[in-house]
C-alpha cells in the first residue's frame, strides 16, 4: 500500500474547495466521482465546460468542478443554463443539482427546457428529501416515508422522473444508483454527447438525513437497497417504472434525435442576417 | 461606439416601448429574455422581430423568473441581456434581482409600471414600484434605477441603463410608466458614433492568476466570461475574492456587502442625474419623475407666468438617490410638493434629503396620471 | 456458459496477471465503507487507526489478490483511494 501521492482525478476538481462538505455515506461524492471520470475518459476540454447548480446538498458540485461554474439560486440552475447554452452555444453547458431543486421549486423550468430541447445536460441527485435543510419531504420522497415535515408517513404520491422527463420531450433519458457506477459513468459520457436536452437521474443514498428516519442508518444500508431492489431494463416504459421500496428500474429510457432549440434558433438568425445584408 | 447596422439612425414615431427595445438594440444588447406582460410586451415584441436581425436572441421564457435567471447566465456568457416585465411579473424577479447583485452581473431589468397591488390596473399607469426597486430584493444592497419621462428617454436612457450595468457591474433598472411606455412621440435617433457605449472591463491577469471578485481601485472588479479559459466560480453565497463560499466568516461578509453597497454609493455623484427647471429663485419646488415630471412641468410655467417663484427638480436617476440635488433645492425653498402615482413613496426619501423643508405628497391613484392643473394648484397652496 | 469458452487460452504462459498498488489517502476518508464492502476480491479491510476525520480508513489485506477492477476508485465518494497497475520488470 501507498500514501502521500495525488489522485489521479485531482485535476478536475478545484484543490482549494477539496474536501466537499457532504457526509459520510452520502452518494453525492459518488456522483462527482462519476462525472469527472467521464470527463476525464471523453478528455472534454475544461475551458469550454460550464457547470451550473442550484441549491441543496449536491449544489456545491459546481463549486467542486475546475471548469466554469455557476451555483444559482433555488430551482433556477436551468434556466441560468438556458441563456448560458444560447449566448454560446460552442460551450458544454452542465446541470447538477438535486430533486427539490429540479422537480419541485425548479419543476417548471425543467418541463419547458425539456420541451423546447435546449442542448443543456442535467444531472439529478435524487435522495429523496431535502437533504440540506434538515430532511423534509420533497416531490420524490416514496409513499409513507418518514421526514421531519412527515412525521406520520408521506402522504404525497411521488414524482416518477424519468417519465416525467421523457413526457417533457427530453432527448436522453436514464436512471441509475450510485451503486451502478460504471453505468452511470458511460451513460454521463453519452450525456455529454448528445446534442439535445439530456437527463440522467441517480438514485442517491442520504443516510444521515433520509435514511436514519427510515430504517437505513447508513450509506452501506442504502446501497444494499439498490442492489436488492434495482433491476436493469433498458428502453423500458419509463411511465412503469416508479421507485418503489421493491424496485427501482434503472437503465436507458430514451434515446432519440430532434433539432435544438439553438440549433433552429441560429439557423433562423443566419437566414435572417443573411436577407439583411443584401 | 455603437455597432452600425444595428442602430435605426434617423427620426421616427415609436412608442416608447419600441423606443426602449431599439435603444436596447443600439446599446450593445444581444440577449432578452421575457415573458408575455401588458404593459410591456410590446417590448418583447419588438426585439422578437429586430434581434434575430442583428445577431442577437430572444427567447420567451416560461415565467419572469426563468427570464431573469436566463439574462444572468447569457450575461456571464458574455452578452449584454435585458428582460422588461410589469409589477407582478418585477415581484416574481426580486430573488434573482438580488443574486444578479450578487454575483456583480451586469443586465438591465425594466419595469413598465401599472397600478397595483397584485394584479391592480394591468392597462394603466402607476409608480407604485420605485421602492420596491431599491428594496424589493432580501438583504442590503444598492442598485441603479432610472425614470424616463418621455419616448425619447425611453431609448436614450435604456442605452444610459447598459452602460451604467456593465460600468459598475450591477443590475440597472429602467422604471417607466405605462404612459410613456405606450405613448408615441417623435425620436431622434443618433448616428451610431454618437451613441456612447461601454463595456464590461475585462482582466488583465492571465487566468492561473484571475480572482474573479477582486476589485480595482473603483471597486469594481474586471469581469471574465464563460468559456474564456479563466474557469472561474461565482455563487449567490457569501464569497471571497476568488468566488469561493465563505458562509461562515464575518469579515468576508462585511468585506464584501460593504464593497457591493460602496461601489455604487461612493460613485453616485458620476451615476446621479437630475434636471433642474428655475430653482434657484424657487419658493415652492417639485419633485417628480417619470410622466407625471411632464405634468409638473407644465404647472411650474404656468405658476411662473402667475407670478408665483415656482421651480422643478426632475429625478432621472431614481437610485442612488439625488439627496445632493434635493437638498440643495430644499435649502432655498419653502414647500416642496412631490406628486406621484403612489400612496407615498419617493416623498419620505425627499424628506429626508429636504431636512426642516417641508415636502408635502399629492397621490395620484387610479387612472391618469396628475395634470398640470392638479399639481399648480398645490404650488398655489403650498406658495 | 457454453463449454467452448472453458478452454485454456493459448498464450496463457506468456501472460501475467497486472499486479495492482493500491493508493489510500487515508485522511481524505469518510469511512463510509464502499470500497470494503463492495470489492469483489476482498482486498480491504477497516483499520484500527483513527484518521484525522475520526473515521477508521480502509487498509489493505491482500494487495495480490487485487484484480484492478477499479470499483473502490469509482465508488469512493472522497476520491480517498485509487487502484494503479505496478510498473514492474522482470515479473515482480
Amino acid at each position: 500500500m501507498m500514501e502521500a501521492v495525488e489522485h489521479p482525478l485531482l485535476k478536475y476538481l478545484r484543490a482549494a474547495m477539496i474536501p466537499h462538505i457532504w457526509c459520510s455515506g452520502c452518494g453525492n461524492g459518488i456522483i462527482l466521482n462519476a462525472f469527472v471520470h467521464a470527463l476525464d475518459e471523453l478528455q472534454i476540454d475544461l475551458n469550454k465546460l460550464v457547470v451550473v447548480s442550484g441549491i441543496g446538498c449536491i449544489g456545491r458540485a459546481a463549486g467542486y468542478i475546475n471548469a466554469d461554474s455557476f451555483h444559482t439560486t433555488h430551482g433556477r440552475p436551468i434556466a441560468f443554463a438556458t441563456g448560458v447554452k444560447l449566448a454560446k452555444p460552442e460551450l458544454e453547458v452542465v446541470v447538477i443539482s438535486g430533486d427539490g431543486d429540479l422537480f419541485a421549486i425548479g419543476g417548471n423550468h425543467f418541463i419547458h427546457a425539456a420541451r423546447r430541447n435546449i442542448g443543456i445536460k442535467v444531472i439529478c441527485a435524487n435522495n429523496f428529501n431535502y437533504g440540506m435543510t434538515g430532511g423534509q419531504v420533497g416531490p420524490t420522497t416514496p409513499l409513507e416515508a418518514l421526514t421531519t415535515t412527515t412525521p406520520y408517513g408521506n402522504i404525497e404520491h411521488p414524482f416518477n422522473l424519468v417519465h416525467l422527463a421523457a413526457a417533457s420531450g427530453a432527448t436522453y433519458v436514464a436512471r441509475w444508483t450510485t451503486l451502478h457506477v460504471r453505468m452511470l459513468t458511460a451513460s454521463i459520457k453519452k450525456l455529454l454527447q448528445r446534442k439535445g436536452f439530456s437527463f440522467i437521474e441517480v438514485v442517491s443514498p442520504c443516510p444521515e438525513i433520509y435514511g436514519r428516519h427510515n430504517k437505513m442508518r447508513t450509506g452501506l444500508e442504502m446501497m444494499e437497497w439498490f442492489r436488492e431492489a434495482s433491476v436493469i431494463a433498458n428502453f423500458s416504459d419509463p411511465a412503469k417504472a416508479e421507485i418503489t421500496p421493491e424496485k427501482i428500474v434503472v437503465g436507458e429510457f430514451v434515446d432519440i434525435e430532434k433539432p435544438t432549440y439553438e440549433q433552429l434558433l441560429y439557423e433562423k438568425m443566419a437566414k435572417l442576417m443573411k436577407e439583411e445584408s443584401e | 461606439m455603437a455597432e452600425k447596422k444595428a442602430v435605426l439612425t434617423g427620426v421616427h414615431f415609436m412608442s416608447g416601448d419600441i423606443a426602449c427595445a431599439e435603444g436596447a438594440i443600439a446599446a450593445g444588447c444581444r440577449f432578452f429574455a421575457g415573458y408575455p406582460i401588458t404593459p410591456a410586451t410590446e417590448i418583447a415584441e419588438h426585439i422578437a422581430a429586430r434581434m434575430p436581425k442583428v445577431g442577437g436572441i430572444y427567447i420567451q421564457m416560461e415565467d419572469e423568473i426563468a427570464s431573469i435567471a436566463a439574462v444572468i447566465g447569457a450575461s456571464y456568457a458574455g452578452l449584454k441581456a435585458m428582460t422588461a416585465t410589469s409589477g407582478p411579473g418585477f415581484s416574481l424577479m426580486q430573488e434573482n434581482i438580488g443574486l444578479a447583485v450578487m454575483t456583480e452581473a451586469p443586465c438591465v431589468i425594466v419595469d413598465v409600471m401599472r397600478g397595483g397591488p397584485s394584479t391592480g390596473q394591468p392597462t394603466l399607469p402607476g409608480q407604485q414600484d420605485v421602492m420596491q426597486a431599491k428594496w424589493g430584493s432580501h438583504g442590503d444592497y444598492e442598485i441603479i434605477a432610472l425614470s424616463p419621462s418621455s419616448v425619447q428617454e425611453m431609448f436614450d436612457l435604456t442605452v444610459e441603463a447598459f452602460n451604467l450595468a456593465e460600468m459598475y457591474r450591477v443590475p440597472t433598472l429602467l422604471m417607466a410608466d405605462e404612459v410613456v411606455a405606450h405613448m408615441w412621440e417623435k425620436v431622434v435617433i443618433p448616428p451610431a458614433e454618437e451613441i456612447k457605449i461601454v463595456n464590461r472591463k475585462k482582466p488583465n491577469a492571465p487566468p492561473g492568476n484571475y480572482a474573479p471578485f477582486m476589485p480595482d481601485d473603483d471597486l469594481v472588479p474586471p469581469m471574465a466570461c464563460f468559456g474564456e479559459g479563466y474557469r472561474f466560480h461565482a455563487t449567490g453565497l457569501t464569497h471571497d475574492e476568488h468566488g469561493y463560499p465563505r458562509t461562515q466568516d464575518s469579515d468576508v461578509q462585511m468585506r464584501l456587502v460593504k464593497r457591493l453597497c460602496d461601489k455604487i454609493r461612493k460613485n453616485a455623484d458620476k451615476i446621479v442625474r437630475v434636471e433642474e427647471v428655475m430653482i434657484d429663485d424657487a419658493e415652492v419646488v417639485v419633485v417628480a419623475y417619470g410622466i407625471v415630471a411632464r405634468a409638473a412641468l407644465s404647472a411650474v410655467k404656468k405658476a411662473r407666468e402667475q407670478g408665483i417663484k415656482a421651480g422643478l427638480v426632475r429625478l432621472i436617476t431614481l437610485w442612488p438617490f439625488p439627496e445632493k440635488h434635493v437638498a440643495r433645492a430644499a435649502e432655498k425653498t419653502k414647500a416642496i410638493i412631490v406628486p406621484e402615482m403612489n400612496c407615498g413613496q419617493m416623498v419620505r426619501e425627499v424628506e429626508r434629503a429636504a431636512k426642516t423643508t417641508p415636502a408635502y405628497h399629492l397621490p395620484k391613484l387610479g387612472e391618469e396620471p396628475h395634470t398640470p392643473l392638479e399639481i399648480l394648484e398645490a404650488i398655489r397652496r403650498h406658495s | 456458459m457454453p463449454e467452448r469458452l472453458w478452454r485454456t487460452p493459448l498464450d496463457v504462459e506468456k501472460i501475467s496477471r497486472p499486479k495492482a498498488e493500491i493508493y489510500i489517502l487515508k485522511d481524505q476518508c469518510k469511512g463510509c465503507g464502499f470500497c470494503i464492502h463492495y470489492c469483489p476480491k476482498k482486498v480491504l479491510e477497516e483499520s484500527d487507526e483513527i484518521n484525522a476525520r475520526g473515521v477508521h480508513p480502509p487498509r489493505v489485506v491482500d494487495e495480490k489478490n487485487c484484480v484492478l477492477c477499479s470499483f473502490c476508485t469509482a465508488v469512493c465518494p472522497d476520491f480517498a483511494i485509487f487502484v494503479k497497475e505496478k510498473q514492474c520488470k522482470d515479473g515482480c
